[in-house]
Parts: C-alpha cells; structure tokens; sequence
C-alpha cells in the first residue's frame, strides 16, 4: 500500500485501514437515463457494508456496475488500488471479486460440483472443494445432483460456496435472503459474520431484509431513487426512526 | 434378407457422417443459439482447400489435415468477424446472415475452382467386402466409422472430463453468470464455433468422396439430411444428433433401396416436415428446453 488511499481512509480501532473498495461519484444505468447518480461509498477489508433502500433504488444496478456488466459513465470505481475502468467482467474474479448474482445464478444444467468446480477453474493450482463442502455439508450430500434439483435455500448455499471457491477478497452478494426461510437466512448471514471475522472477507451486501442485513453488517448505505440518503454504522442506522421510516419502511 | 443387411450396413454408414455433421450444428445450436445454415458452405469451402493440397503434395493426409484446420480456423473467423456482430434480438437475422454467407462462400468457390464436378477421390477402397457371401462394407466404410467415432469420443471427453468443457457447457448455459466466475464466454463462443466447423469439415471429407465429387454446392442435400437428424434428435442433444443421424442414414437408404433413389430427398423433407409438427422438440427431449 501506497497510502494513496489516505484520504477515504477511516480509522477502526484507534488505526486507519485504506479501502478494499472505493467507489467515487459514480453514476451509471442502462442506456441514457442514469439508475444510479453521484454514488460514493467504500468497503474496507474485513467488513461487512450493507447496501440498504426500496425496490428501484439502484441496490442491484449498483454491484452490477461495480462488476463491471455495466458501464461507468461518470466517477470512478476503485479495487485495491486498481481503476475498475476498462476491465473485463471475467476479469474481475482474478483481482479478487467474487459477485453473486440476484436469482442466485446457479447453473442449473451442471451438477453440484461443476458449479462449485467453475468458481474456483481459474486458480492455479483449483481451489480443493473439501473446504467448501465443509461450510455446506447439505451440498456435499447433493454433489452428484443436477443445480435445478436444488431448494432455494441449497442453490443460495451453492451460489456463496462457487464464489468462495474463488477465495475472493471482496464479495458482492445480491438479496442473499429473497424467497429463503428465516432460519436459512440465518445461517447464511451467521457465515458471513464467520468469514469475516476468520479470513478477513470483505462484503457488499444489498438486501431487502433491512433488519437482518443490520444485524450483521458493521456499515449501511441507503440508497433512494439511486442517491445515497446515509451512510453509517449500522447500529447508528437500525436506531435512526426517522430514516427507518422515511427510506426503510419499518 | 441379404438386401436387407446390406441396406442397414450403407444406411449406418451414411448415417455417422449425417452424425457428425448433426453434431457440427448442435454444438453451434448449444453456443449461440443459431442454426448455422451456413455450414456446408463452409465445409465445402475447406474440403477444396484440402483436395487442393493432396493434389499439390500427393498426399491424402496432408489434405486431411489442411481441409480440418481450416474447418477450425474457418470456424473462428465466422464467429469473430461476422457472427458476433448480428443482433440476436430476433431470431431470424442469425438464420439470413448465414444465407448470405453461403451464398459469397458458394460464388466465392465458384470463381476460384469454377461450378463444374471435379474428382474427389476416397483414401480407401470403396468396394465391399463380402461377409458369409454378402457384400456389406467397404474399407472406406471403416474408416467413416472410425472418424466419426473418434470425433464423438473426442468431444464428449472435451465436454465432460476436461475444464475447457466446463467452461463451454457453462458459457452456453448461462452467459452473464460464467462471466462473473472468470469465464471468457466469448472465446468459448470462438471455440465451439471452431470446433463445429471443423467436425463440418470432417463430414465434407467423408460424404463427397462418395457422392459426385466437388462443386460448390455438394453439401446442399447433406445438410438438409443433417439438419433433420439434428431436429430429430433436438437441437439440444449431442447424443441425440449422432442418434438422429444413424436413424436418418438407414431411413434414407431402405427409402433409395426399396422405392428408388430419386423418392430419397423428398423422404427426408417428409420426416423433417412430420418431426417439426409432432416432436418439435426432438425425439429423445423429455423436459423443455431452457428458452433461448
């Protein structure tokens, strides 16, 4: 580190950490009229930042936009200290970002393992699965099996486990609770917590489910009609019932 | 009976080359959701090129391999240059780019080698053996078989043993996911088009031989018969494309054996017409395929 990053740097225990990843006045949508605009927010390693805000406010265009499947058209993206500017989707898992998509994006012709298999192809050496078959031992059982044949809650295991077999510093995980019981949207959350305070992986996560998504994130970003509105601590945030009214209906 | 054998034996023969061209069209069906009418054109294209050099050399083989590399190398440069820019929002405008590609391919050939027949030559001989007195297969027939068999072993252990396969099985299933996981989905778009291609072009070198010889459009009628086993075993299904064409081979030769050869290619559109309305999904599909 170069320090290059001083300026968005925050101090965590009494001692300043640069970002993992910085975004910087960024506005970006589909075609002319912009989704998101002026958007500025920062993930640093080890933390969990929960990207908060109502249907339509820009949450699922904002990872989108960060890996790179659509374009900047003002501001920009920075990755450990690399612009994001001009790099290939496909390459963004090299640099160590792993994003899973909204719908989970399980490949539902391939088995268990070629999903699993998938994420971690590019390594040298591949990523072993015992590790990730350890964290889900319900798809160490279902391995053989088709990804269609999955529950909801097996296919969203399998989407984080084939980005973790990435071993990414940064994951992006779009509405990791949509359609899940409450019990597995504990655990998955329960595992983001556990990753990070074991490995030091950083998340950006965006959710619908504002409580829950709180409850372990270390920061919030709302985000409304694709501005932020806040930023804070989550603790800070799930206190605040003016913004909880206003933005986050609850 | 002894006809009979015979039939089956021409009609498989016949029908691993419709298999392999069958299988040319699913893999680009699989990749890029585009039925590449353009695929005997290109064939064609390389078995000249091929015939060309083992007439220059002497050498059958090293026409072989000229006519297959160009297959792969044709392939790609379909893809790069001209595939990759049409508009998939309609699925009509893959099918018209194809046409207007045969159509330069074909004049292109016919300004260079001129639109007469010109011999073609087997590297084997074409005359059957006789088993317990009947005539059943040739040598050429052998190595037909082989060929194919080896193109069908070599794909399905790329497909299913190795990471490249992965990589284009998850490219062609799921674009926008595989992109995110590392995949560079349009160099295995590239790839699939290289390797149809050329399995095109395998199937070139094998039927001419055995029909009137080279001319531009000597793979006109093989693609209508390979287009059918492909339908017939789905679009989707590799396994069902080299099925469909065994099936389709030995239909053709019982039709050209018991009614006449002429009735053949009106037998082949017959099924073809019969297949697209009642199995529109081929005959081994059991649930619908993902939309394109």
């Amino acid at each position: 580190m170069t320090g290059r990053h001083e300026s968005h740097g925050a101090s965590v225990g009494g001692r300043t950490t640069s970002a993992l990843l910085e975004i910087d006045g960024v506005t970006a949508g589909y075609g002319a009229a912009p989704v998101l605009r002026d958007v500025t927010l920062a993930v640093r390693p080890g933390q969990i930042v929960a990207v908060l805000g109502a249907n339509g406010a820009g949450k699922t265009t904002l990872l989108r936009t960060i890996s790179g499947l659509l374009p900047v058209s003002a501001g920009r993206i920075v990755f450990d200290g690399l612009d994001l500017r001009g790099v290939k989707v496909e390459r963004m898992v090299r640099h160590g970002m792993a994003h899973v998509p909204e719908g989970r994006g399980v490949v539902t012709e391939l088995t268990v393992d070629e999903n699993l298999r998938l994420g971690g192809l590019w390594r040298k050496p591949r990523t072993a699965l015992d590790g990730i078959y350890d964290l889900f031992p319900a798809l160490a059982e279902r391995r053989a099996h088709l990804g269609h044949q999955l529950s909801g809650g097996e296919r969203q295991m399998l989407a984080i486990g084939r980005a973790l077999a990435a071993q990414p510093r940064l994951l992006l995980l779009d509405e990791p609770s949509l359609g899940l019981a409450p019990k597995v949207v504990a655990q998955i959350l329960g595992l983001l917590r556990d990753l990070r305070d074991r490995t030091g992986l950083a998340v950006l996560l965006v959710e619908q489910n504002v409580r829950s998504a709180l409850s372990v994130a270390d920061e919030g970003v709302v985000l409304s009609l694709g501005r932020v509105v806040s930023r804070d601590r989550a603790g800070t945030l799930a206190g605040d019932a003016d913004l909880r009214h206003a933005y986050l209906g609850f | 009976m002894d006809r009979f054998l015979f039939l089956t034996f021409d009609g498989l023969s016949r029908g691993a080359v419709y298999a392999a061209f069958a299988l040319a069209l699913v893999l680009i069906w699989r990749a890029a959701r585009i039925v590449n009418f353009a695929q005997g054109a290109m064939a064609v294209a390389t078995v000249y090129a091929g015939y060309s050099v083992a007439n220059a050399t002497g050498s059958y083989w090293l026409g072989f391999v000229v006519a297959i590399a160009g297959g792969l190398l044709l392939g790609a440069i379909v893809e790069r240059v001209v595939m990759r820019f049409v508009d998939h929002s309609s699925p009509l405008n893959g099918v018209v780019v194809a046409l207007g590609l045969v159509l330069i391919i074909q004049g292109v050939l016919g300004m260079i080698y001129g639109n007469e027949f010109r011999p073609a030559p087997a590297p084997f001989s074409r005359d059957a053996f006789e088993v317990g007195g009947v005539a059943l297969l040739s040598r050429y027939d052998l190595f037909v078989f082989a060929a194919v068999g080896a193109v069908v072993v070599l794909l399905t252990l790329l497909f299913t043993r190795t990471a490249t396969g992965l990589r284009m099985r998850a490219a062609a299933f799921a674009p926008d996911v595989s992109r995110l996981l590392g995949v560079s989905v349009g160099g295995m778009l590239t790839l699939g088009w290289a390797l149809a291609a050329a399995a095109g072009s395998l199937a070139g070198l094998l039927v001419i031989p055995t029909e009137l010889g080279l001319h531009p459009n000597a793979m006109d009628l093989l693609f209508i018969s390979a287009f059918t086993a492909a339908v017939l075993g789905g679009l989707d299904s590799p396994l069902g494309a080299v099925l469909g064409g065994l099936l389709v081979g030995l239909l053709l030769a019982y039709v050209s054996g018991y009614l006449g050869a002429t009735v053949a290619p009106m037998a082949v559109l017959f099924l073809l017409v019969v297949v697209l309305l009642s199995r529109p999904d081929g005959l081994f599909a059991r649930t619908r395929a993902r939309p394109a």
